[in-house]
Parts: structure tokens; C-alpha cells; sequence
């Protein structure tokens, strides 16, 4: 057991989670309290002393179930014969319930047909088990696992999941569910219905997910599957690389990121350093001294909050990077005085607008990427046209008070550079800095020239994720 | 040392009986959090129930609870102890002349003038005591390290009197909203519990225990409909105290089963923001 936990917690810290010694040790003080047959509570009694970040239990979820997933009863998988007979069994008197086709000898004799009416049902009536036996089906027939085959669970379970066509069955559900009334559901109530199908599919996908992982760890043992099931925590996910699951995630964690950023923001503004003596203040508060002045107090200064211009390029490559910046900017606009956003391909455009008419962010985002006039010629970035333009149209409302953020990855697609402009930039205006998401060894290879950009620049930040990004916008305000 | 709870079952059980809902993971913490004597820091989005959960074990251990709110600017006089200065001066003025120096000194120093504020209340108390820090991350990183001390070892050192320990081990919660990471040390002395909102069917049941005269059919399509929202890209999802409301509201007007239009009509219970309701009212309608 000690050792198992060993491997575990070496496996959690791998997987970038910060566990220190004092946290192991309570986790094992932790388990000698509890039943260790119960697992949901060794794994909340391992999840309250081991991870201390909310952020991190998806992780700490995945490395728990790599370990620990063949352990405990339920869990283990069918081979021998007994547990399939029950198995069977179970199938059996399902049907007879069912629709009573109970003829058929055994699971493996099913026709697919038979087998997603068996699924159909199961769904309809959110029967757990059922579900998990035909998760384990499932996965037994149509993913096609071999021991010792080189790939991914990701291909196993599309595998799987092709073939029962649980997008197909959600319509099935709906129709059935309309039937069962006996008349048309008003939209309320369909919506319901609907979003309930759906958490049950997606429940159903868990389990499928889940059944493959324990026979891929079966099949190549914990370590070897805890390594490549590792993924990055969502601050260290890359922008440009980030896949739509991630991309959904990383939305999730901006939103408290950006309420924690603007508190710490407001705190840093309003505990700067001391100002001149509040003689008025001093004297009220000298009274609780006899008079003695034993208590200074001193005013504190309210220094100017910068005004913000963004620049970005929205070109395919860096958009989401972009979108990003833009969001988390705006979402702590408030700790700057004025944000104005341009964005550009080849040509470029203001977009503040789009962000001024409506609270939510998103939808101004969206607007950009429908309606922002930013094509010029052919749709492939061109820094220096763009560059350009901007210093003709809006250049001079540069003031001295603004901070100038440029965002791309400035691959120029050999135009032009028009370096000058940022030049000219940051004579007017306070600073002018330069986000670029790809990584620092990737800057100035084929046709990147940020270090062109660069020199003219109060300096260039890699902001290959959240973490960076987080890092440079708190010392930015 | 004796313990508050037998298993995670009877922490479960004792919960429910005193209206609180809890699910497996808070149950199980709450147990450690007694068989470890370690401090639970509880996070998670607001009006999901964290300062209830300190109330409601409060309540079913038949413990007094002592609460520290906090916020920006609490300092030790607040928190810990102060020194009754005023007291101490009329003293001083009482017998003067009578008195040597060094009398005063070690007199004006005793436990007598000394203030008790939440901390030390807490673990000097003979009673069983549920100490509850709301909101701790309100305080700033530096008042943090006040903390540190009594969560770890249950003792508070006073510079003129000497250390004093804590006559039994209380529950300690500590709530917070995470609207700053908090520092390393203390998380590190606590046992952490993320409490989210509740899956639908817990949900469900909160209703049907907290709100009086709600049929089983509104608090499961209530249950449904919150669940929906929740899915939508808002502002601010519904939270389960939100949830409550809701239903007291749909009680109190007579309502059996919603529809659209009532629904559309109440949201504004259920959610805070303009633009919110408006996206809720549109969703809930078409499609």
C-alpha cells in the first residue's frame, strides 16, 4: 500500500501538481481513518489532503483513477467466466422488463441493433448499472483493443463511440419521450428533456472512457498509462496549441483568474507607498493617546491608471491567443482609465465599439471575428501594412499617457516590416510592449522578425499561456 | 482523545437531520477534519452552502460556534486579542503613589485586561467550540500568517503572558470566495474542500428539505430548469441559496408545475445581472 501511494504521489507531482512532504504525510494519516474498501471516501480523504487547488482535481481525478482503478470489486474487469454469467443475467432480465425479447442466449449473440435498444433504454431510464455493464460491452466489441498495441485510449474510444452513434440516439430519446406524453412538449419542457439525455449520454461516455482506461492499465500497468494520459494543468495549457477541450477549460479558469487579478490590482493601487502626514486623520486618532500623536497617518496617493491600446493580430495562427488577451484585458478594464482594441490581418480595424455596447465579452468577441473589416488584399498577415495604416488613422491620439500592446507572432509573410511605425510609437507614447505566443526559440526563424519589432520596444514577454500572461498583465496595471 | 463522529455515515446522517444536505466528499472531510484535527479550508463559488456547512456541524455536535468575519484591514487587535488600555490607565491612576513599578508592570500584564476577540475566544473556551473564518481571503497575504499559529498548533503566543494552549481542539472552518490564491503555508496546514454547485439531484432534494409546501414535482423541474441555466454562459450562474429563493418565490405564488412564461417571469429570483436574464429568458423560450 505505502508503496502504491509512493508511486502515486510521485505520479501527481509529475503531473505538475505541488505536493509538498507534510501534505504525503497527512495523506497517510489521512487513509489509516478511513475504510479502505470504501473508495469514494479514500479518494476524498487522498483529494482534501493532497490537492489544494480546485483547478487541479481533474488531474488529481485522472492519476487517481490510473491507480487505483482495478482495485475494489466492482471495478475489476470481466474475464473470468462467473462474472460474465452474471453479466449475462443481468442482460437477460433487463430485456425481459424490457421489451421481452428475451431469446436471445447471450450478450455476445446480440445483434448491434438489439444491443442499442438494450443502451436506448438504459438512457431513458438512467439505469446506472445497466449502463456501466453496456459501457464495458461496448467497449468489449467495438473498440478493438489488442495488448500491446501502440495507440492512444483517444483512438479506442472514437472507436467505440463511432459505432454506437450517440448523437443519432439523442434524437431517438427525444422522439420516444414525445411519444411517452402522447402529444407535443412545450419548448420548456422539451428543453429539459433534453439537456437530461444529454447528461446521461455524457455520463455513459464517462463510463465508456473510464472501462478502456482500466484495460489499457491492465494491459501496460499504472506507470506507463499515468504517462501518457499526462496533461498540462489548465494555466500551463499553450495557447496555440490548445485543443477545443482545453480551449473550453481555459475559458473556465479566466473567469475567477480575472476576478482574482482585478482584486489584487485594486489592493496593489491602494497600498502603494506612503504619502504626505493626513494631519486631520492624526489628530482624531491621537486621542485615544491623551493627546500624543503616538499614531501617524499618512495619505495615500491615487496614481493615474493607464490607458490601454491594444493592437492584435486575429490571423488564424495567433487567434486564439488574441481572443484571449482581449478577454482577460477587458475583464479588468476597470483598473485602466480608457482600453482601445484594434485588430488587423493585413488591414486593420477598431473594435472598441463592439466591446462598449454590450456586458458580455464573449458575444464582443464574436462580432470580431464576424464583422471587424481586417482583410486588405488576401487574408495572410502583413504587419507592416497594418502597422501602417494605424499610424496614418490613429496615431496622433497616441498621448503619453497610454500603454501601446502589440500581440502576435509577427510572422510577416516576408512584406514588408515598417518598423518605423513602432518606433515612431514609442517616442509619443509612455510604453509599448510586445506579447508573442510562440516560444522563445521559435522568434526570428523563417519569416518571424519580432526581433525587428523588438528593439523598438520597452520589450518582448513569450506568453505561451496563462500562466505568462497573467504574470505580465498584473505588471502592466 | 475522544471523537465527535463514529464514521463518514453518521456525519452524513447528523447533517441531514439538521436540514443539511451534504454529499460524500463533504462528509468525508468534515470526518477527517475531526480524526486529524486539522483545519478544513472550504472554496468554492458563492451560496453554495460553505458557511452553512460550519453552522449546520455547529449545530448537530451541539457546539457553540464562533465566528471571525473577515475583511481588508483586520489586524491582530481584531482577531486575536487587544489589551483593555483603558482599563490598564485606571489602574495605574487608581493607587498611585501606593504601588511600586514593578507591581503595575506585572499586574497591568495579567489576564484581567486582557480582551479576548474571536481566536483566542475560541480555543480558551471549555466548551466544544466550531470556529468559523469566513471569507479568509479578504484578509491580506501578511494577516494570513496571524492564522498560522492557531491553525497549526491551537496555541497563541502573547508576548506578556507567554503562550496560551488551547483547552480542547476545536472544528475550525475556513471559508473562502477565491478571489486571491492563498499563500502556500496555509494551505498546506489545511484540508482542502471544493464545494460546487450540487448535481441535480441533490439539488433537488435541498429543495424539497428547505422550502416548506413545494410539491415533488416543482423542486424536480425547479432542479431541471437551474440546471439548464447553469449550462448557459452567464455572468453569474444561479446558486443554490439563488435556487431557494426561487422556490419559495413559485410557492408563495401558488405555482404547480412552471411554465415558460412564469418562468421567464421570475427569473429575475434566480438571477442578478440584466444581461443574464434576458440570455436565460431567451433560451428558456425558443428552441
Amino acid at each position: 500500500m505505502l508503496e502504491l501511494l509512493a508511486g502515486f504521489i510521485t505520479e501527481l507531482r509529475n503531473a505538475g501538481l505541488p505536493v509538498s512532504l507534510t501534505e504525503n504525510l497527512d495523506a497517510m494519516h489521512a487513509i489509516s481513518h478511513i475504510p479502505l474498501e470504501d473508495r469514494e471516501a479514500f479518494k476524498y480523504a487522498l483529494g482534501a489532503t493532497l490537492v489544494k487547488n480546485n483547478a487541479h482535481w481533474r488531474s488529481f481525478e485522472t492519476v487517481f483513477e490510473v491507480y487505483f482503478s482495478l482495485r475494489g470489486p466492482e471495478y475489476s474487469i470481466s474475464d473470468g467466466e462467473g462474472s460474465i454469467e452474471d453479466f449475462l443475467q443481468q442482460m437477460q432480465d433487463q430485456q425481459m422488463q424490457g421489451e421481452g425479447n428475451g431469446g436471445a442466449g447471450g450478450m455476445d449473440s446480440l445483434t448491434p441493433e438489439e444491443l442499442m435498444n438494450i443502451l436506448m433504454n438504459a438512457l431513458m431510464n438512467g439505469d446506472q448499472a445497466m449502463m456501466r455493464a453496456l459501457a464495458r460491452q461496448a467497449v468489449q466489441r467495438f473498440a478493438g483493443m489488442e495488448p500491446g498495441r501502440p495507440v492512444g485510449g483517444t483512438y479506442y474510444l472514437y472507436r467505440t463511440l463511432r459505432n454506437l452513434d450517440l448523437d443519432g440516439m439523442l434524437d431517438k430519446l427525444m422522439e420516444a419521450s414525445k411519444q411517452q406524453v402522447g402529444g407535443e412538449l412545450t419548448n420548456l419542457e422539451e428543453r429539459l428533456e433534453k439537456d437530461e439525455y444529454n447528461h446521461r449520454i455524457e455520463q455513459f461516455k464517462q463510463e465508456v472512457e473510464a472501462e478502456i482506461r482500466r484495460r489499457l492499465v491492465a494491459d501496460r500497468g499504472a506507470e506507463a498509462m499515468a504517462k501518457t494520459l499526462r496533461k498540462p494543468l489548465p494555466e500551463d495549457v499553450e495557447f496555440m496549441h490548445a485543443s477545443r477541450d482545453e480551449m473550453q477549460n481555459l475559458k473556465k479558469s479566466l473567469q475567477p483568474l480575472t476576478r482574482k487579478l482585478a482584486a489584487r490590482l485594486a489592493r496593489k493601487r491602494r497600498h502603494g507607498r506612503k504619502g504626505p502626514l493626513d494631519f486631520r486623520n492624526t489628530v482624531r486618532h491621537s486621542l485615544a493617546y491623551g493627546g500624543v500623536p503616538a499614531e501617524p497617518k499618512f495619505k495615500y496617493p491615487r496614481p493615474a491608471k493607464p490607458e490601454l491600446i491594444v493592437i492584435a493580430d486575429i490571423s488564424g495562427s495567433v487567434a486564439a491567443f488574441a481572443r484571449f488577451t482581449l478577454m482577460l484585458v477587458y475583464a479588468i478594464s476597470g483598473q485602466f482609465s480608457k482600453v482601445r482594441s484594434f485588430v488587423f490581418i493585413d488591414g486593420i480595424d477598431e473594435v472598441t465599439e463592439y466591446f462598449k455596447k454590450t456586458e458580455d465579452i464573449s458575444e464582443a468577441i464574436h462580432r470580431i471575428n464576424t464583422e471587424a473589416d481586417v482583410i486588405w488584399v488576401d487574408g495572410h498577415s502583413d504587419y507592416g501594412h497594418a502597422f501602417e495604416v494605424f499610424w496614418d488613422k490613429y496615431g496622433k491620439e497616441i498621448n503619453p499617457k497610454s500603454t501601446v500592446l502589440l500581440l502576435g507572432d509577427a510572422r510577416n509573410n516576408y512584406h514588408a516590416s515598417q518598423a518605423w511605425v513602432i518606433k515612431e510609437i514609442r517616442q509619443k507614447a509612455r510604453h509599448v510592449y510586445w506579447l508573442n505566443p510562440e516560444p522563445r526559440s521559435y522568434w526570428n526563424t523563417g519569416d518571424s522578425i519580432v526581433g525587428e519589432y523588438g528593439t523598438h520596444t520597452d520589450g518582448v514577454y513569450e506568453c505561451r499561456n496563462l500562466r505568462q500572461l497573467e504574470a505580465f498583465v498584473e505588471k502592466l496595471a | 482523545m475522544t471523537h465527535r463522529f463514529e464514521s463518514v455515515q453518521s456525519v452524513r446522517d447528523g447533517l441531514k437531520a439538521v436540514n443539511y444536505l451534504a454529499d460524500e466528499g463533504i462528509a468525508g472531510v468534515a470526518f477527517l477534519a475531526d480524526r486529524l484535527g486539522k483545519p478544513v479550508l472550504v472554496e468554492g463559488p458563492a451560496g453554495t452552502g460553505k458557511t452553512q456547512l460550519a453552522k449546520s456541524i455547529a449545530e448537530m455536535t451541539g457546539a457553540k460556534l464562533i465566528r471571525l468575519q473577515c475583511y481588508e484591514g483586520l489586524d491582530e487587535s481584531k482577531a486575536l486579542y487587544e489589551w483593555n488600555y483603558k482599563k490598564q490607565l485606571l489602574r495605574i491612576q487608581a493607587d498611585r503613589g501606593s504601588d511600586s513599578w514593578d507591581d503595575i508592570h506585572d499586574d497591568i500584564f495579567g489576564s484581567e485586561f486582557l480582551l479576548t476577540r474571536p481566536l483566542l475566544e475560541a480555543i480558551t473556551s471549555k466548551e466544544p467550540v466550531v470556529l468559523l473564518i469566513d471569507e479568509v481571503d479578504r484578509v491580506e497575504v501578511e494577516t494570513e500568517a496571524l492564522l498560522l499559529e492557531i491553525l497549526s498548533e491551537y496555541q497563541v503566543s502573547i508576548p506578556e503572558l507567554g503562550t496560551i494552549e488551547a483547552t480542547q481542539i476545536p472544528l475550525v472552518f475556513l471559508t473562502s470566495n477565491n478571489t486571491r490564491e492563498l499563500s502556500e503555508a496555509l494551505k498546506r496546514r489545511c484540508l482542502f474542500l471544493h464545494v460546487d454547485y450540487p448535481q441535480m439531484d441533490r439539488e433537488k432534494e435541498i429543495v424539497l428539505t428547505k422550502v416548506p409546501g413545494v410539491t415533488e414535482m416543482l423542486a424536480d423541474q425547479i432542479a431541471r430548469i437551474v440546471r439548464s441555466i447553469r449550462q448557459l454562459d452567464l455572468k453569474k450562474s444561479p446558486s443554490v441559496s439563488e435556487t431557494l429563493d426561487w422556490a419559495r418565490t413559485l410557492v408563495l405564488l401558488g405555482v404547480d408545475s412552471i411554465d415558460a412564461e412564469q418562468a421567464k417571469e421570475t427569473l429575475h429570483v434566480l438571477l442578478k445581472y440584466q444581461s443574464d436574464i434576458a440570455k436565460a429568458a431567451k433560451e428558456l423560450s425558443d428552441d
